[in-house]
């Protein structure tokens, strides 16, 4: 037995002992996603023990250096730990803007000081992270932003206003750009720094989306005191951390679809919802053929993602082509909440009730519906494709 | 996946080969010759002396003994430079059937000639206008030690020079792969001058003496998914090409004062077709590795492959066109021949309706 294989019977023992049952199950709604923080609540014990387990095993951060409150896992070791949490359909113990985003660029560019004091606190889900990047006239434009930080002393005091800040109004810190030379051109005068939401100074107004939902907020700072120690990197450089972090952002997208589509397949969904005729074939041959196509390409689409990923694992960097792959994942898991709805019919329909606990057929394909345009829009995925992987002539 | 370092220099060799051998001006003068069911005999020739045309050929019959991904490397060349080569119809389609179906003693007579390039094989399955691989007409007869075939088929790839047919025929209720030798005398081959210049005909056989290729169970299964494998790695290689062409005419051609690659408008279709290319290509390889590896799933991941592939290439021989503007409609630019040829490779072994719709079915809804 090779040493992967043994690593594999280890997690897979563990995980059988140590995962209750009902953290095996699809999330039901928004509140089963564990998110930590200083205001969090559990909604039941086996959301708190599953929780408790892993940060003491260090699994929470799988892939993280064990000096960093990770898991120490190699990328191979980190594969085997995926595919053994999938095979029980085990839900993410803890996880949010600290893991997917904060963590990686701190790995990267932060200081020791700074992995010290903020990883370990990711990984122990104490610390809710949030992501202040657009602002009201920044969005596809996101360089263009104008949230000022203006050195005083040992601090910077900023000022202005952030949009789609996720869950600012629950999270505890906020990574954040700010123009720090305002007279610097666009990208040049923007850094990168981590911010307190329980400082003086800091607002937040929630934003209802079309799904009735609001994971998103606007951000006020008024005079908000950020000590300098919290730049991450060089001053001025902060556009070099958020750039990396958009690829990753879109590295991470190509995975499972999130929500209830999560494990479950729209061929059987539309079967039960619609039955089949008598050769045992869905019984809405048009639909029958939609959904055909998707699947087609949803696995072809998995194809370039294992491609992409095994590229990068052999050290080929994967750079603009990320754009490829937040561009087709997206319009794909859009395509699939669209024939979901198709195949869910009246049911669909529902805004609440138990039957569809509280309309979510409808709120997530409505939420689908912000996919291609979080993260960067498909037509900015288009530029950068043209520009950045054709070399296409610029306008 | 990725290539191994055997497959990257397989793929190496056979672009090598191609760029130095193929060419659409050889498509262009097979097409201005005098029957049109001709095929690049140099191109054949150094496929012979690199050893490719015995990729799938055993070892010991002097074959290279590769997997489906190795011959679809080649594929993907053969699709890039629009070849008229038989490699598809003798050393995919023929080597695995007579490989698979065929007893020892068939084997010995026709692989190595395959590997050696002095046979050409045609394969004989479809009977109407789309594929439909399981209605057969053509019935098999006991005769003597073997039997005799009768029926009439069509879109049957090399025929002209074919010296060996493998054929499906009815027996005892279920299609089997039966294979005719040239000179039984009752085999009567009409060529079809197709679109894309490639060498068909329709064919038919009238008792003609045939044996029975009782090797293996599946091979007719097999024989499919090669083949729709084999044409989803060149629509790729195909799809490729053609987008290469494009973009230097979008970064060449100017209008309104610009390069035309400048506008928008025109950017973002190119972008979406490069994605459609990546992603196409990722499931093909992905097909043709699981092929290799007898996954259970290996037969719907060639169905998804072909089926998308054929879709990409529709989408990039019909950008290409449009791009080109005027340019592309003419006979003149090669852009045309992109699309004749993208035509009927969709449509061999199953277009993409066809392979959504099994697909679908093999999913079970």
């Amino acid at each position: 037995m090779g040493d992967l294989e043994a690593f594999r019977a280890e997690v897979r023992s563990w995980l059988e002992d140590n995962c209750p049952e009902e953290m095996r199950q699809p999330l039901a709604s928004d509140q089963d996603h564990v998110w930590g923080g200083r205001q969090w609540e559990f909604s039941s014990d086996g959301q708190r023990v599953w929780f408790e387990r892993m940060v003491e095993k260090g699994w929470t951060a799988p892939a993280w250096p064990i000096e960093y409150g990770g898991g120490g896992m190699t990328p191979a070791e980190h594969d085997v730990f995926k595919s053994e949490m999938k095979r029980i359909n085990a839900r993410s113990p803890v996880s949010n803007f600290g893991f997917w985003m904060l963590g990686p660029a701190l790995l990267k560019f932060g200081s020791e000081e700074q992995k010290r004091e903020h990883l370990p606190a990711i990984a122990r889900g104490e610390i809710r992270w949030c992501q202040g990047y657009s602002e009201p006239n920044a969005g596809s434009d996101l360089a263009s932003l104008k949230t000022s930080a203006e050195i005083d002393g040992d601090y910077f005091v900023v000022n202005g206003r952030k949009i789609w800040t996720s869950y600012a109004d629950r999270a505890d810190k906020m990574f954040c750009l700010v123009r720090t030379d305002p007279d610097a051109k666009k990208q040049a005068g923007i850094s990168f720094i981590l911010l307190d939401m329980e400082s003086q100074g800091v607002s937040t107004r929630p934003i209802q989306l079309i799904s009735g939902e609001s994971p998103f907020c606007e951000t006020f700072f008024d005079d908000v005191r950020v000590p300098r120690a919290n730049l991450v990197g060089e001053l001025n450089q902060g556009w070099t951390i958020a750039k990396y972090l958009l690829t990753h952002e879109r590295d991470n997208i190509g995975g499972e679809p999130p929500g209830l589509l999560k494990g479950r397949d729209l061929a059987k969904m539309a079967l039960e919802a619609i039955g089949a005729d008598e050769a045992g074939r869905l019984d809405d041959p048009m639909l029958r053929a939609d959904i055909a196509r998707l699947e087609i390409d949803a696995m072809a689409f998995r194809a370039l993602v294992e491609h992409t990923r095994a590229k990068a694992e052999a050290g080929e960097g994967v750079g603009a082509r990320s754009a490829m792959l937040k561009y087709y994942g997206t319009e794909l898991n859009k395509r699939r909440y669209n024939l979901m709805m198709d195949a869910m019919g009246g049911q669909g329909l529902e805004w609440e009730g138990e039957r569809t606990s509280g309309g979510r057929y409808a709120r997530e394909w409505l939420r689908s519906k912000g996919n291609s345009i979080e993260g960067g829009t498909s037509e900015i995925m288009l530029g950068i494709i043209s520009s950045a992987v054709l070399e296409l002539p610029k306008g | 996946m990725i290539l191994n370092e055997e497959q990257q220099m397989l793929a190496d060799l056979a672009e090598r080969i191609f760029a130095d051998k193929a060419s659409v001006d050889t498509l262009r003068a097979i097409r201005g010759g005098s029957h049109g069911n001709d095929y690049d005999q140099d191109l054949w020739q150094a496929m012979v002396e690199s050893g490719l045309t015995g990729i799938l050929v055993p070892e010991d019959q002097g074959g290279m003994e590769f997997g489906l991904v190795s011959a679809g490397l080649v594929a993907r060349e053969v699709g890039r430079r629009l070849a008229l080569t038989p490699f598809l119809s003798t050393a995919v389609l023929g080597a695995i059937a007579i490989g698979r179906g065929g007893n020892d003693d068939q084997k010995s007579r026709w692989l190595g000639p395959i590997a050696s390039g002095e046979l050409i094989v045609a394969l004989a399955l479809d009977e109407s206008a789309k594929h439909r691989p399981e209605r057969v007409a053509t019935q098999a007869t006991a005769a003597g030690d073997g039997y005799t075939v009768t029926g009439q088929k069509t879109l049957v790839l090399d025929a002209a020079n074919a010296g060996v047919f493998i054929v499906s025929a009815m027996l005892d209720g279920t299609p089997r792969l039966f294979a005719v030798e040239i000179g039984a005398g009752t085999v009567d081959v009409e060529p079809v001058v197709s679109l894309d210049t490639r060498s068909m005909a329709d064919v038919r056989f009238d008792a003609a003496q045939a044996e029975l290729l009782d090797g293996d169970d599946n091979t007719l299964d097999a024989v499919l998914d090669a083949g729709r494998a084999m044409l989803a790695m060149e629509l790729v290689g195909l799809s490729r090409a053609v987008f290469e062409r494009t973009l230097t005419y979008l970064s060449e051609r100017k209008q309104f004062g610009q390069r035309i690659g400048s506008f928008q408008a025109l950017q973002h279709r190119a972008a979406h077709l490069s994605v459609e290319i990546e992603i196409s290509e990722a499931m093909a390889f992905q097909a043709l590795a699981a092929f290799d590896s007898g996954a259970d799933d290996a037969s719907q991941q060639i169905l998804a492959a072909k089926a998308r592939a054929a879709e990409t290439a529709r989408l990039a021989s019909a950008e290409g066109v449009q791009m080109h503007g005027g340019m592309g409609m003419t006979d003149e630019f090669d852009i045309g021949f992109f699309m004749k040829r993208a035509r009927a490779a969709s449509e061999l072994f199953g277009d993409a309706n066809f392979c959504t719709e099994r697909f679908a079915r093999a999913k079970g809804y």
